[in-house]
């Protein structure tokens, strides 16, 4: 399903945080969100996802706007991974994958066959089996990423939201995710992503863009966004987009004055 | 690809809550300061068990159900272990109206002054907080008004108190505001047990909504949960069901904040199933103090809220204790 935006305007407690943003999310394809601290990547996804209403502008996920969807049905077809990690009583890993399965479930109506499988399949992809009995509070930061995100892949999206999945990982659970999400779009899913890392963007997405202060600066392919210029007018930063042995990468060198 | 197994029901539990709430209700029905058991014969034993262990023991079954069901459904939506069920300010409206009506001489008149006084109390408390904290806030909005509205019940309770003239209405006062299961008439049940269904019935159904919110409010909208229909359901069914408690049973601590912390670690900490599992928990709580109670009478007269406190506080203090030593590095 592709997710689109026209025109975006969002308020936030009076100030405008997104000032006309366009964005298109294609299935098969890893979208990244990349802006500067409070440049509006959290806000514009929470829009895109149906979180928070926009004050003018249109989200579409399918064709349809996002305020023709039931929110129910929304949930089955697009799931959001929060920022914050986030999980409040003590429940197993097990326990808190299964909670994506809740969009697909009637009232009082327990695990069926289909919820088993999913869950079973997401255990799996995040290679969590060992963790499934363990309380999630207990776990490492990378531990926590890959049940919450393993809860997001149970809901069976065609369309997953995340916020900055790879923030406080290790570059080997940030290379491991990213080649799961990356695994995730080739399935045919669209995948949106928050970044904060020009290089794991560089080299997983698709499609980059960049925002500047609630404006899209830039919006294309990696190469063509992560320009000297576009980093320097959008982080203040003397920043290179290179190719290390076939592998894209992005240097930075200082700040600019 | 090795399966994992899920957590099962802990149907076991269950089972067995279930059990103690059939036993104690019995029991209940058969201790008194008349004697042990079940006096049907005569007009006097049929009297007594109409007009005396019949209610106490249905309140005692329907409060408990009712407080421990309150606590589970605010710890679970607040995501705050020591939630409880006054803290919505609900039963301190309810105790504002019964000692509004012992003040003002009513409860002398009417015999049912008292508990509708306390559901007029309630109802108000309700509207309070709902006009302070909204239904679009988050829960510290909702803790924040319901400490405001609770302050000012204490208050105004405080002033009914010391306005009081009449010596007789100061302690009657003081021992409703104590709690108690006892010289409750079978009419007072059917005036409280409706609303305290229909409240129960509203919080059961917020099951699913509390097992999102573990992820926070976020995650748990975009798992398709309604966010103001579940602030709507805890605030008028805790507001039914614990301010129809208060109206008739007085104040009634501890037991809406133990039950479930006692309850979560053997259904997995899961919200949503605690909430079952504390109703059940709750009656049988309640039912098993009350009955400790009765078989304290022929030393003292000590009345039930102040029992739970009493029972409750080092039990809360053990927990303490507990979760210091498991947080401990």
């Amino acid at each position: 399903m592709k997710l689109e935006a026209g025109n975006l305007r969002v308020q936030l407690r009076g100030r405008e945080v997104l000032k006309g943003v366009d964005l298109a999310a294609e299935p098969r394809e890893l979208t990244a969100v990349l802006g500067a601290n409070g440049a509006g990547k959290t806000t514009l996804l929470k829009v895109l996802a149906g979180l928070i209403p926009a004050a003018a502008g249109v989200v579409r996920l399918n064709g349809r706007t996002l305020d023709a969807w039931p929110r129910r049905e929304l949930a089955r077809s697009l799931a959001y991974l929060p920022q914050e990690r986030t999980v409040h009583w003590a429940l197993t890993a097990r326990t808190v994958v299964a909670l994506g399965r809740l969009p697909h479930q009637a009232m009082g109506q327990g695990e069926t066959a289909t919820d088993r499988a999913a869950i079973e399949r997401a255990i799996a992809a995040m290679d969590i089996a060992p963790l499934a009995g363990r309380p999630v509070l207990a776990m490492s930061g990378g531990e926590q990423a890959r049940v919450l995100l393993a809860r997001a892949l149970a809901q069976d999206p065609q369309v997953l939201v995340a916020d900055e999945p790879a923030a406080g990982l290790d570059p080997a659970h940030q290379l491991t995710l990213f080649q799961h999400l990356a695994a995730f779009a080739a399935s045919g899913r669209t995948v949106l992503v928050a970044l904060h890392d020009l290089s794991l963007a560089a080299r997983f997405c698709h499609k980059i863009v960049l925002l500047n202060a609630g404006r899209a600066l830039a919006a294309g392919p990696p190469a063509a966004v992560l320009t000297r210029a576009h980093l320097a007018a959008a982080y203040g930063i003397r920043a290179e987009y290179r190719t290390i042995d076939g592998i894209p990468a992005v240097l930075a060198f200082d700040v600019l004055p | 690809m090795t399966t994992t197994s899920r957590e099962a029901f802990p149907v076991g539990l269950f089972v067995g809550l279930s059990a103690l709430v059939l036993m104690a209700f019995a029991l209940s029905l058969a201790i008194g300061p008349s004697g042990f058991g079940w006096p049907h014969t005569g007009e006097a034993g049929r009297l007594i068990f109409w007009e005396i262990r019949l209610p106490r023991a249905i309140l005692g079954a329907l409060v408990g159900a009712t407080l421990g069901l309150a606590g589970a459904a605010l710890q679970g939506y607040l995501r705050n272990p020591l939630a409880e069920p006054t803290l919505l300010g609900v039963s301190g409206g309810a105790a504002l109206g019964a000692v509004l009506a012992i003040h003002l001489g009513l409860s002398q008149v009417l015999s049912l002054a008292l508990p509708v006084g306390g559901l007029l109390g309630a109802a108000a408390a309700l509207l309070a907080v709902a006009a302070l904290a909204g239904l679009r806030g988050g829960p510290l909005t909702l803790i924040l008004a319901g400490l405001a509205v609770s302050a000012t019940a204490t208050a105004l309770i405080s002033l009914a108190l010391n306005l009081s003239r009449n010596p007789f209405a100061s302690i009657e006062m003081v021992f409703w505001l104590m709690g108690s299961l006892s010289d409750r008439s079978l009419t007072q049940v059917w005036l409280g047990a409706p609303l305290m269904l229909a409240g129960m019935g509203l919080l059961l159904l917020v099951g699913r909504a509390l097992d999102a919110l573990t992820l926070g409010e976020d995650a748990a909208l975009s798992l398709g949960i309604d966010a103001r229909r579940t602030r709507r359901n805890i605030m008028v069914g805790v507001a039914l069901s614990v301010g129809a408690a208060t109206a008739i049973t007085g104040v009634i601590g501890f037991v809406g904040l133990l039950v479930p912390h006692a309850l979560r670690p053997s259904i997995g900490h899961r919200p949503g199933l605690l909430l079952p599992a504390s109703l059940i928990g709750g009656a049988a709580f309640l039912l098993l103090a009350d009955i400790a109670l009765r078989l304290l009478e022929p030393w003292a007269e000590v009345r039930i809220g102040v029992l739970t406190a009493l029972f409750g506080a080092p039990f809360f203090i053990w927990l303490v204790l507990k979760t210091r030593s498991e947080l401990a590095p």
